[in-house]
């Protein structure tokens, strides 16, 4: 079910995100700091293009990596197959990312 | 083998699954227990004595042919080199099943076909690189290339591996343990000339990419080989040639879907 360009990818894209998680948490501690409020992350997050692509691209690589590993999972356990399995797939990847780069829209417009 | 009937006798509980195809059940039997006695000496002293029609497979008794392969209480084995008293449970009995993950053919009997099929799909076939006149192509032992192979090639093709992987059991596709683990030795034998064909052919919907990496091929194999290194050492080198054609497409002969 995993040929070698989607296995390919999904290693890429774990690369892409564990310097992103890594900075994610880091950020996460330091803004923490000082108690969390929405305006406190929205002064830093509005109008940044550092993190919109910063979480941009991490909503893009979580997108395709998700929908890779969940192929595998969606054909060894409800055998979803062929077209049903790629339109599936597609559908996940396109939900998470849609999903992702609308929060993404959201905290950086 | 002799048939035992002193009247002090100890005998084991053996549960054999009889049938075909997907119809069948258990059928027990009270073999003698005798001392150093492996699980095919069970199966045979019940064929020989107790039921000539019981059907199952053999050939060389001592762990080289790879056709004696059950599953025994669950467990996929090597039945020749498998002594009685290294694995019954506490209650002395025993449960022998046709090996799992291939077709019944008749109680003990599997049909092999697709596990030797999925060796041909893996290109896990010599490619001649000489012709006769040629002669012997010298093999330096002290490659790492050599090395490698060494250490995927005592395979004796019994599908216990095969028998053991979860994922054959949910992805009729894959290739499993051994059909990979054989093309990794050919991937590395200097004297294979398929390396390309055969890394594509390990690259496709079925392939090494498939493989979870929890080792059940190896904590079973009778011969003590690590499949799964092997698949870990076809899907880097699948990588690195999959990455190299797509920085150069030049170098791809086959220009068809990537697999
Ligand atoms: S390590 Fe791979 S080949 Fe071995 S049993 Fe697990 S999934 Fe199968
Ligand atoms: S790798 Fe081991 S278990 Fe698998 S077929 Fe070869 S000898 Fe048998
Ligand atoms: S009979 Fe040949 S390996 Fe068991």
């Amino acid at each position: 079910m995993i040929n070698a360009r989607l296995y390919i990818m999904q290693r890429l894209t774990a690369l892409i995100m564990a310097p992103l998680v890594i900075g994610h948490i880091g950020v996460m501690i330091y803004a923490v700091q000082n108690g969390l409020s929405a305006e406190e992350i929205l002064g830093r997050t509005q109008g940044s293009y550092f993190w919109a692509i910063f979480y941009g691209t991490f909503a893009l690589a979580v997108a395709i990596h998700a929908a890779i590993g969940l192929r595998a999972i969606l054909h060894e356990w409800v055998r979803l197959d062929g077209m049903v399995l790629n339109l599936v797939c597609w559908a996940i990847a396109a939900g998470l990312a849609g999903l992702g780069l609308q929060a993404v829209y959201s905290v950086t417009g | 083998m002799t048939q035992i009937s002193q009247p002090d006798q100890q005998f084991i509980k053996v549960s054999i699954w009889r049938g075909a195809g997907d119809k069948g059940g258990y059928e027990t039997f009270d073999v003698p227990d005798q001392e150093s006695q492996t699980i095919l000496d069970l199966v045979s002293y019940i064929q020989q004595y107790i039921d000539p029609s019981l059907t199952y497979r053999f050939a060389c008794r001592v762990g080289m042919c790879g056709s004696c392969a059950m599953m025994v209480n669950g467990v996929p084995r090597w039945t020749c080199r498998t002594h009685v008293k290294k694995i019954t449970d506490k209650a002395g009995s025993l449960t022998i099943a046709p090996l799992r993950n291939l077709p019944v053919i008749k109680d003990l009997v599997v049909d092999m076909d697709v596990f030797f099929d999925k060796w041909v799909r893996a290109e896990a076939v010599h490619h001649p690189t000489r012709s006769i006149e040629q002669g012997v192509q010298p093999v330096s032992e002290d490659t790492a290339e050599r090395q490698a192979a060494n250490a995927a090639i005592e395979c004796i093709n019994c599908a216990v591996c095969y028998a053991a992987c979860d994922v054959v059991a949910s992805n009729p596709e894959y290739l499993g343990p051994a059909a990979l683990n054989r093309a990794w030795s050919l991937v590395n034998d200097v004297r294979d000339g398929g390396r390309e064909a055969i890394l594509e052919a390990v690259s496709g919907t079925g392939g090494c990419h498939n493989c979870h990496s929890q080792q059940s091929c190896q904590k079973y194999c009778p011969n003590e080989l690590n499949p799964t290194a092997s698949i870990a050492g076809l899907k880097r080198e699948t990588s690195k040639f999959a990455l190299r054609n797509l920085l150069n497409p030049a170098n791809k002969h086959n220009q068809g879907e990537p697999a």
